[in-house]
């Protein structure tokens, strides 16, 4: 039954494949710390596991810290060069902190054709950033992406692991200020924060 | 093997329905479905049943029906009418006679309803139906000309539930092959169907399957790898089925590795697919758990261990050889071949890999046999293929015919024709690596030599179809900023040529752009083409030339006349209001997102050309066609 597929709402991206970040000050360091070395130990010795510590510690820092990367690499047996090289060549991975949301606009073909170029402009004007960069309030990062696969519904938009589909510039602006709204008025009621991403490292050390 | 000689255990379900419940609702919770809100749908079910207190919501699995009347609500995967998410099919009725109703972009709001009218009430709401056993609807011809072998539980089954996919035969292929015939005996069946790779190149399934089986390092060790990298932008076919039918490529991999003696398989599936890798992981637990993968399957001597690879976002490593790189933790980068994977593959040991929808289709044909597979299809083009059907065409979606079907069945009689009544440009076909074919194509079947002599190729199986308001230049110049942002920089021809091809076609989309661009463009596309090292660039140029050869005049419009027919191109492009036909609405002044639009009411509105990005909302908006494009 697919029941469980209810609880993937919520902020905690990592159910997404692409981790978004841990997302309030509730997670302690330490924790991460706690997480980050179970990550190691579960592939230590295995072979090929540079690109999954990756991804897993990604799952848990939200980005690669330069020292993060140097214990991955160590863990796998490599020179930083070498994780580096791998983390600068697939577009998954992420060498500065991304903000709490992530925005990404679809650029499939279909998505393309029903005029993505437009909604992603307009967000872009509404946002006040380019595909690439934060917010300055660290709220949204927005994101160009190759396809997510709901072609179907085209052109579609995807707030964390929420695609909303059929757009038009205008609706585009609308739901990511539909969204930023809800943000915003649950950081000024003081619960905005803290959606621990405690997903994040059981998801990350799959395999 | 010695497995003849075992008893081997037969899959079964092990917990059995135990009921039949009265109202049976299956949800579809794909990808497509989820992000039209088919989960809340879902729930609004679950609740609204409830609350209803004539029908107990159960699970047939787990509970009896004890109390009379009793309702199921299941998640599927794609149902395949993706234009209509979210469907929600209704099964009603006791055993003997069963009534089917398909609703389409149902609403939580709707539920309230479907429920009172249809499911207590006995009225279906004909409004809402897309398609019923009482009579014909519109969307039948989406379902008529289908055939599904591939998508045979897609949209049917929980692809959750392994006791699901069990009833439905699960499994049992496998059984056949291990009980019954010899990895030689595998091959053969597999060849004699006629399946070819249905990732795009097309290649013998079961050749592949030879080439592998003849190689036998002294060790031992052979990998099976299903490539689930479905890269191609407006692509979700492999997406569906592996969201939708995880276990049918599980049993394909099985029967694959056992054709050609592997004891290891990989799924790699691209990290923009959660919802699948979730499935994946799910659906791979309960088959270890059930003994269906890994040491001894069903009691057998055949052993097959799976793990699951995620893709970390490159479109490169949907080539064979970019993919084992990355499975062993490297850059996914393409290398020469030979040699092929067959002899030295992943981590150097003979491997084989096969596409998702190749797979899938395995288990059918060992039940069915090789002859009712190569019955279906076209000349060299054996059997089934899926579409993923999406852009401006009516009804969007994923569907699955004979191959040889004509284009123009699947555009019109599925695809239920233009969105708007637009006129139709042209339909691409294999993504990045494919080409745009013009209306005067269309009669040509569906068929790996066929489309390839057009220049465009079948490719994995995405069609988008474009309409007049696209420009095809923008079309070749949005595939190769794909392309060229997908090298992985290895060799020069590629790296270097789809970057100097964009260059140009932004130049020409910027009007300005010369016929000497378009020559050259010409060149460095044939250059590309014959220099590259893999596929990706082998195969870039393929959108610009389809596009230079059934729609040159759009290029040389923009070079000399300095002129987009499709408006697309925004440097090309100028919107002005016609003083004579405004009515002073102020509709395109709200629409305008910079506010390039002035005017009082019911006075002329003008656009400020200097603040105008030519985005066409104005003209969008207006219901007066009293904004102007040109």
């Amino acid at each position: 039954m697919l029941r469980g597929q209810g609880d993937t709402g919520g902020s905690c991206a990592f159910q997404n494949g692409l981790a978004v970040g841990p997302t309030g000050g509730d997670v302690s360091e330490q924790a991460l710390e706690e997480q980050f070395r179970e990550l190691l130990e579960h592939y230590k010795g295995e072979r090929g596991a540079l690109v999954p510590l990756l991804q897993g510690a990604q799952a848990i820092f939200g980005w690669l810290p330069e020292d993060v990367m140097g214990r991955v690499a160590e863990a796998a047996g490599e020179p930083l060069s070498k994780a580096l090289g791998v983390a600068t060549f697939y577009s998954q991975f992420r060498l500065k902190p991304h903000a709490k949301n992530t925005i990404r606009c679809c650029h499939g073909t279909a998505c393309h054709v029903s005029g993505a170029p437009l909604i992603t402009q307009e967000i872009e004007r509404y946002l006040g950033v380019h595909p690439g960069e934060n917010t300055e309030d660290m709220l949204f990062t927005l994101e160009e992406v190759h396809c997510v696969g709901a072609c179907g519904m085209a052109p579609v938009v995807m707030i964390n692991d929420r695609a909303h589909g059929k757009l038009t510039p205008e609706k585009g602006r609308a739901v990511v200020k539909e969204f930023r709204e809800a943000e915003l008025a649950a950081a000024a009621d003081g619960n905005g924060d803290g959606h621990v991403c405690a997903c994040a490292a059981a998801e990350g050390a799959a395999e | 093997m010695s497995a003849a000689q075992r008893t081997l255990v037969k899959p079964a379900p092990s917990k059995p329905r135990l009921t039949e419940p009265e109202v049976d609702i299956r949800i579809c919770l794909g990808t497509g479905g989820v992000a039209a809100g088919s989960r809340e749908v879902l729930k609004a079910f679950e609740e609204k049943l409830a609350d209803t207190g004539v029908l107990a919501v159960i699970r047939p699995r787990e509970d009896d029906c004890a109390n009379g009347r009793c309702a199921s609500v299941t998640g599927t995967g794609c149902q395949g009418l993706c234009a209509m998410d979210p469907l929600v099919e209704i099964h009603m009725g006791s055993n003997g006679s069963r009534s089917k109703v398909t609703y389409g972009q149902v609403t939580p709001a709707m539920v309230d309803d479907i429920i009172q009218k249809h499911i207590l009430g006995g009225e279906p709401i004909e409004k809402w139906i897309v398609r019923t056993d009482a009579g014909p609807t519109e969307y039948d011809p989406f379902f008529a000309t289908q055939e599904k072998l591939v998508l045979r539980h897609v949209g049917i089954i929980d692809p959750e539930e392994i006791e699901d996919y069990l009833e439905a035969d699960g499994y049992q292929a496998l059984y056949k092959v291990l009980t019954s015939m010899t990895p030689e005996q595998v091959r053969e069946e597999v060849l004699a169907s006629g399946l070819r790779g249905r990732g795009g190149a097309g290649f013998p399934t079961g050749l592949k399957w030879k080439f592998a089986a003849a190689n036998n390092p002294e060790d031992g060790q052979k990998y099976f790898i299903c490539n689930g990298d479905e890269g191609d932008p407006g692509a979700f076919m492999d997406c569906s089925v592996l969201e939708g039918d995880p276990h049918a490529v599980f049993e394909g991999m099985a029967i694959g590795a056992y054709a050609i003696g592997a004891s290891i398989g990989y799924v790699y599936v691209r990290a923009e697919y959660p919802l699948a890798i979730r499935r994946l992981k799910i659906a791979m637990k309960a088959a270890e758990e059930k003994g269906l993968i890994g040491d001894n399957i069903m009691g057998s001597d055949f052993s097959f261990h799976l793990k699951l690879k995620e893709g970390a976002g490159a479109f490169v490593c949907g080539e064979e050889t970019a993919l084992m790189q990355s499975i062993e933790g490297d850059r996914g980068m393409p290398r020469l071949r030979p040699p092929f994977p067959a002899e030295s593959g992943l981590w150097h040991r003979p491997t084989n890999i096969n596409n998702v929808e190749t797979l899938a289709v395995v288990p059918w044909i060992i039940l069915n046999g090789a002859g009712a597979f190569a019955s279906r299809g076209y000349e060299k083009s054996k059997g089934t293929k899926v579409f993923a059907l999406a852009g401006k065409v009516n009804r969007t979606g994923l569907a699955e015919v004979p191959m040889g079907m004509p284009l123009r069945d699947v555009i019109y009689t599925i695809g239920g024709g233009i969105k708007k009544n637009k006129k139709f440009k042209a339909v691409q076909m294999g993504g990045p690596s494919g080409g745009c074919l013009p209306d005067s194509l269309l009669d040509l079947p569906v068929d790996y030599e066929t489309i390839n002599q057009t220049g465009a190729i079948v490719g994995s199986g995405g069609m988008i179809v474009i309409d007049e308001d696209n420009c095809i230049v923008d079309t070749a110049r949005y595939f190769l900023s794909f392309t060229q942002q997908e090298s992985c920089g290895k060799c020069p021809p590629c790296r270097i040529g789809t970057m100097r091809m964009l260059e140009i076609l932004t130049k020409i989309c910027e009007g300005k752009g010369t016929l000497g661009d378009i020559e050259f463009l010409k060149e460095i596309a044939s250059q590309v083409k014959i220099g590259s090292l893999c596929a990706l660039g082998g195969t870039a140029p393929n959108p610009v030339l389809t596009a230079l050869q059934y729609f040159e005049e759009e290029f040389v419009e923009h070079v000399v006349e300095h002129k987009c027919r499709a408006g697309a191109c925004a440097a090309l492009t100028t919107y002005s209001i016609d003083p004579q036909t405004c009515t002073g609405c102020r509709a395109c002044i709200r629409a305008c997102p910079v506010e390039a639009i002035s005017g009082e009411r019911k006075e002329v509105h003008v656009i400020d050309q200097s603040l105008c990005i030519k985005c066409g909302a104005c003209f969008e908006k207006c219901r007066f066609d009293a904004v102007r494009r040109s």
